[in-house]
């Protein structure tokens, strides 16, 4: 590993040519701290390419885990069309449709009520607040952005359940509407600070030169701010999807876990997440339920992956035009 | 000459209704949640004694206390902190000071943003694959601890590399020029200079890591154990885990002992949380470069 001398922190060289490497040949050394030198540089680019070992590792180890269902019992047209998941039957059946739908539906909703309120929250905190406001607003929005998923569905399955079914006279209050507002405002905190952090990457020479013209607040937020951002907000708004679709124990608990093709928002659903933290405990490693259970897991890295994949082009991509 | 103009004092009244608006928009956001804190607080708050903090717990978590819970968390997050934290300040090291800018550590980069990314139970499922069967730790503190340790590293690289990045280049340059070599400079000036913003990334990694769920349910923890964990290779109760079964599956668990514990897991997690901030902006106020 030797360090390229194009990178930004390179010491400088020392000095060329037989005669300068005679004069400087304290520069040339191999005492201790050389060796130490290199050994260290082995050591932080090991830990520099961990990431893409773990990464590379969780891929191979769900497929290794999953290859006894995949190449099994799996059919992948009852995978993605039927809505029958029974794996524990006496003919089992693999149709993983009424997870997909219920997944995506509890995202999709999430994604409608906190969308707008992020975006705008993104807005008030990094456009109009300033000094203090400012300031708590942004502490506040970090610490909600802490709070423990199992605590979101503990909140759900106790104190939005009986909210729902108070207001909407609902007999269970557990299923898309609830989960859907407990993952809309667990993932409204990352959208709001990414949002803003795309808001304020815009230079403030646009917005001065805008205020120049005469343009007021809201006109230069609306006509120069929000073109000029619109990577960064967009990039946002996936980070905010792929946090919902991951999200496991909230979706486990706060939606009523019942298979099915929902009819309305009040109906109760199972996550793909979901399924896999209740069912994965009463399986024997090797069976096909298992494998089956990695072969969701792999559909879940997957889609989550091609998610951030694009959210991180995509704010690359204002990044390097600025 | 320079008198308001109707359009003007219209224009005014405009961008007051949206600004009011904005607010709104935020306020909607925050409120619920702070009056979702405060039913915790108000119906929790009742459970919580010197003898709920440490007693064993009795018949499956109806009676006694969380103590082998809570043992059982700084367990998992000590281990996790063992592996996470020299892993990652080396990964922050490497991609800071040696990484050139090329395709390879764009890469890296990319890594890091998806093992961000991928979600919590798909951590468990490399957990059970990688750590439970194929090196064959079983369900242990081990095993988990490592799981978790993998899905918190993006914490503190970023959090390490960000508070490198800090350190003036002048400073390096200055340390080069005196014949040091690269690691020299790096362990006795850029990270003593570094050291308090690393901290921040540890303190907040705690946070992440005791309130996480998923990647321990398979791979760890355990819904009733009647004693402490002794050794890394045991299974243990943890704080998170508790709360998901005494409200999702032990029957006749009281709501104040439910509220209780969730109040005591979001409280440690806040705390944590709120010192990382409080130190950063502490930082940020002595900083003299």
């Amino acid at each position: 590993m030797h360090p390229n001398p194009a990178s930004q922190l390179d010491p400088p060289a020392t000095p060329a040519g037989p005669t300068a490497r005679a004069r400087h040949g304290s520069l040339h050394r191999r005492d201790l701290a050389w060796y130490l030198d290199k050994a260290v540089g082995i050591v932080v680019f090991v830990g520099g390419v961990s990431a893409i070992i773990f990464i590379l590792g969780i891929f191979a180890f769900i497929t290794k885990e999953g290859m006894t269902f995949i190449f099994g019992d799996m059919n992948l047209k009852e995978f993605f069309t039927s809505p029958n998941w029974r794996p524990t039957d006496a003919v089992p059946e693999y149709g993983a449709l009424a997870l997909i739908v219920g997944t995506a539906s509890v995202t999709g909703l999430a994604m409608l009520v906190s969308v707008p309120f992020s975006l705008g929250a993104a807005v008030f905190i990094g456009e109009f607040a300033t000094g203090k406001v400012r300031e708590s607003l942004k502490v506040l929005v970090e610490l909600l952005a802490a709070i423990p998923s199992v605590v979101w569905g503990f909140i759900g399955f106790m104190i939005m359940k009986e909210l729902i079914e108070d207001v909407f006279g609902v007999p269970v209050g557990l299923g898309i509407l609830n989960a859907g507002i407990i993952l809309g405002l667990m993932a409204a905190p990352i959208m709001t600070t990414i949002a803003e952090d795309a808001l304020k990457a815009v230079p403030d020479t646009y917005r001065e030169a805008a205020e120049a013209m005469g343009a007021t607040r809201w006109q230069i937020i609306l006509k120069v701010v929000f073109p000029a951002a619109k990577n960064g907000l967009l990039g946002a708004v996936l980070l905010g999807v792929g946090r919902g679709f991951g999200e496991t124990m909230a979706v486990l608990m706060a939606s009523g876990h019942a298979i099915q093709l929902p009819g309305s928002i009040f109906d109760s659903i199972r996550a793909l997440t979901a399924t896999i933290a209740a069912e994965l405990g009463e399986t024997a490693a090797g069976s096909p339920h298992h494998g089956a259970l990695f072969t969701l897991g792999i559909l879940l890295f997957v889609v989550t992956f091609i998610i951030n994949l694009s959210a991180d082009l995509i704010v690359r991509g204002i990044r390097k035009k600025n | 000459m320079f008198e308001a103009t109707a359009l003007n004092r219209r224009n005014e009244r405009v961008e007051w209704l949206w600004k009011v608006l904005f607010l709104l928009m935020t306020l909607i956001l925050v409120v619920p949640v702070i009056i979702i804190l405060s039913v915790l607080v108000y119906k929790g708050h009742g459970a919580i004694t010197w003898e709920f903090m440490t007693e064993m717990a009795r018949s499956g978590g109806r009676e006694g206390g969380i103590f082998p819970a809570l043992v059982g968390t700084i367990w998992l997050v000590g281990v996790a902190l063992l592996a996470s934290v020299p892993l990652g300040v080396a990964s922050a090291i490497y991609l800071s000071e040696y990484a050139p800018d090329n395709w390879f550590t764009r890469v890296i980069n990319l890594a890091i943003i998806n093992l961000a990314g991928v979600p919590s139970i798909v951590h468990a499922l490399f957990g059970v694959g990688a750590f439970v069967l194929f090196f064959r730790f079983g369900a242990s503190i081990l095993a988990a601890s490592l799981t978790l340790a993998i899905m918190t590293l993006p914490v503190v690289i970023v959090a390490t590399r960000e508070s490198l990045q800090a350190v003036p280049r002048a400073f390096r340059e200055a340390c080069w020029n005196m014949g040091a070599t690269r690691w020299q400079t790096i362990r006795r000036v850029v990270l003593p200079n570094a050291v308090s913003g690393i901290l921040t990334g540890v303190i907040l990694e705690v946070s992440r890591t005791a309130g996480e769920t998923a990647p321990i349910m398979f791979t760890g923890a355990a819904m009733f154990i009647p004693f402490l964990p002794q050794s890394v290779f045991d299974q243990t109760m943890a704080l998170s885990y508790h709360l998901f079964i005494i409200s999702n599956s032990i029957p006749g668990v009281a709501e104040e002992t439910k509220y209780g514990v969730a109040l005591v897991l979001i409280t440690l997690v806040l705390a944590m949380n709120a010192l990382s901030i409080a130190f950063r902006v502490y930082l940020r106020g002595k900083k003299k470069w």
